[in-house]
């Protein structure tokens, strides 16, 4: 046989360099929202950062100044709340769903997880709504971050339980051969060996829960004051964004780019560190 | 043997805990479970008043006037399909090219740096998304891209109408924007899950690089890829704040691409914290049931298939 015959035509090679360029140019396309939107809210949003915005109210209509110093203590304690409910019960039921994982109950819950994950925020916050702003007979941040939780929990079972599958098996095993009980193993040595990469997938959830604007619009609505209970409206970051952005007044739609690039900050930087933090253990993703 | 013994009794002494634990497990995960039904439950007792006034026929109507205390579903279950849809068809080409890109051709670190970014593009918040579309995206439709479109594509039904800047258009690109990160991690997943075999198999009898991603890769991926499709489409199905700013917030059947609509979601978010009228509020909660029943449906088909494909063994994706 002739080696001429191996030869690849120049009509394939053509069709070859064609389709690698393309798959190229889609992933570049992929990439241009990211830096556009990236570039334009830091271009709008950091001339207005400044003390001000993390220490003031919002002025009236007409005045110059003013901050979103609520908005960002709001979100703050929104999230906070939302995380003591919502990180333990997560990190309990990735436990249960990563050591306990024979039991035909753990489908059931896995599915359940699952599928608790994909329910729209909007509608969760009907449900808070439904829930805790009915009986209480008022908007709150109780009900805010109650919503919060729920979108946080399965997010967190579910990073748990795959970072408690990755810590070996042998570990478990030598522990329980020195007579140590099961709870202890699973507490003391299983969860304190993932105690990263938990850390991490906590980290990553809080940050996506702090930009959540469509569960709070009638859960914890919005105030004009410092949050100062539980059981009042609160301002939040979010919620300040979409209404000051619709608002026909310069001085809120500065506040609002001010405060989206905050936002963004927050979750640029805890996925930078995070990315940054679990680099070690490389493309196992 | 005494020694024996009493190391024995000390373990069961401490072991004795061990149900407890796994029965205090078991009781947080089964609470969760029944999150969703509470869910249900709850959207239930809201929309009570609407689902006896109106049965399985308010998906069907379409008209919605809450002064009036009018209110039919149709035109923003018709949005939210038209948004997602199209969002899906300008999303789907660019996540599975990037996904073949990240597995296919990229070194490790250039797969590691791209896939770390388009992964944040998921994490912007949805509420920047809708600022940033508003303010560039809605003005360069108007003045730009539609027109263009109109003047050379009006031809094809849908693609006329007043030149708004936002409406279905802004909010179905603003939307494939949002879902690509989630389309293309999975498809990745899905393209990752073919044995390496299979591609050194196609090399061997002589294919081209192309030849090969097509015959080895896509070719027996496609229901993987499908799942992925899906599961892209769930989220767009439920996203609020973006379309909600961008939309239009009109509640009419939208007969072009580029008029101003309303999703279920858009408008619950825009109508819900005004409400007061007990069949109002119930309206509203009826179309968040429906919202919850489709997407429901949608993800729980697409994580069966991702799951088999991604992940034979059984387990989450």
């Amino acid at each position: 046989m002739n080696p001429a015959d191996f030869q690849i035509s120049i009509a394939r090679r053509l069709k070859n360099r064609f389709v690698i360029l393309l798959l190229i140019a889609l992933a570049c396309v992929a990439l241009i929202p990211l830096i556009h939107v990236l570039h334009y809210v830091y271009a709008q949003g950091l001339p207005h950062w400044n003390l001000n915005f993390f220490t003031e109210l919002p002025k009236p209509v007409g005045e110059s100044g003013g901050g979103l110093g609520n908005a960002v203590v709001g979100s703050f304690f929104l999230v906070l709340v939302a995380a003591i409910v919502g990180v333990p019960v997560g990190i309990l039921v990735g436990i249960f769903l990563s050591e306990y994982s024979r039991s035909a109950l753990a489908g059931w819950v896995r599915t359940s997880i699952e599928l608790l994950s994909g329910v729209p925020s909007i509608v969760l916050g009907i449900f808070a709504y439904s829930a805790i702003v009915v009986p209480i007979g008022h908007f709150s941040m109780l009900a805010g971050s109650f919503a919060l939780a729920v979108i946080l929990l399965p997010v967190v079972a579910k990073t748990t339980e795959e970072v408690l599958k990755l810590i070996p098996s042998h570990i478990r095993e030598a522990g329980l051969a020195l007579g140590i009980p099961r709870w202890k193993v699973t507490l003391r040595i299983v969860l304190i060996a993932a105690r990263s990469g938990i850390t991490t997938g906590v980290a990553l959830a809080l940050a996506r829960v702090a930009g959540e604007t469509a569960p709070l619009l009638f859960t914890a609505l919005s105030s004009q004051h410092w949050p100062r209970s539980l059981l009042e409206p609160a301002a939040s970051l979010p919620v300040q964004i979409y209404s000051f952005a619709l608002a026909p007044f310069e001085e809120w739609n500065h506040l609002a780019w001010a405060a989206a690039s905050v936002l963004v900050s927050l979750t640029l930087v805890t996925n930078l560190i995070m990315k940054w933090a679990t680099r070690s253990r490389g493309e196992s993703r | 043997m005494k020694a024996m013994t009493e190391v024995n009794s000390v373990g069961s002494a401490r072991k004795s805990f061990d149900p407890i634990f796994e029965r205090g497990l078991k009781f947080v995960a089964i609470l969760v479970m029944s999150l969703l039904i509470l869910i249900i439950f709850f959207l239930y007792q809201l929309a009570a008043p609407a689902i006896h006034e109106y049965g399985w026929g308010f998906m069907f109507k379409s008209d919605w006037n809450p002064a009036k205390l009018i209110f039919g579903a149709y035109p923003f279950i018709h949005g939210t399909l038209i948004t997602s849809l199209f969002a899906l068809a300008l999303s789907v080409p660019v996540s599975i090219g990037t996904a073949l890109f990240l597995t296919e051709i990229a070194s490790r670190q250039v797969a590691a740096v791209i896939g770390f970014l388009v992964e944040l593009l998921a994490a912007i918040p949805s509420v920047v998304y809708g600022l940033w579309g508003l303010t560039v995206l809605a003005p360069r439709v108007r003045v730009t891209v539609q027109p263009w479109l109109s003047e050379h594509l009006s031809f094809i039904p849908g693609f006329s109408g007043m030149p708004y800047g936002v409406g279905v258009f802004s909010a179905s690109i603003v939307l494939a924007i949002m879902i690509t990160p989630t389309i293309t991690s999975i498809a990745r997943e899905v393209f990752r899950a073919v044995p390496h075999a299979q591609r050194e198999a196609a090399l061997a009898i002589g294919a081209t690089h192309s030849e090969m991603i097509w015959l080895s890769v896509v070719r027996v991926s496609w229901s993987g890829v499908f799942g992925a499709v899906v599961l892209g489409l769930g989220r767009a199905l439920g996203e609020t704040m973006a379309v909600t700013m961008l939309i239009g917030n009109r509640n009419e059947v939208a007969n072009s691409l580029f008029s101003p609509a309303q999703t279920m979601a858009s408008l619950i978010a825009n109508e819900y914290p005004e409400a007061t009228n007990p069949l109002h509020i119930g309206a509203l909660a009826y179309i968040g049931l429906i919202l919850f029943g489709i997407s429901f449906i949608v993800q729980g088909l697409a994580r069966r298939i991702v799951n088999r494909v991604a992940n034979p063994s059984g387990g989450g994706a």
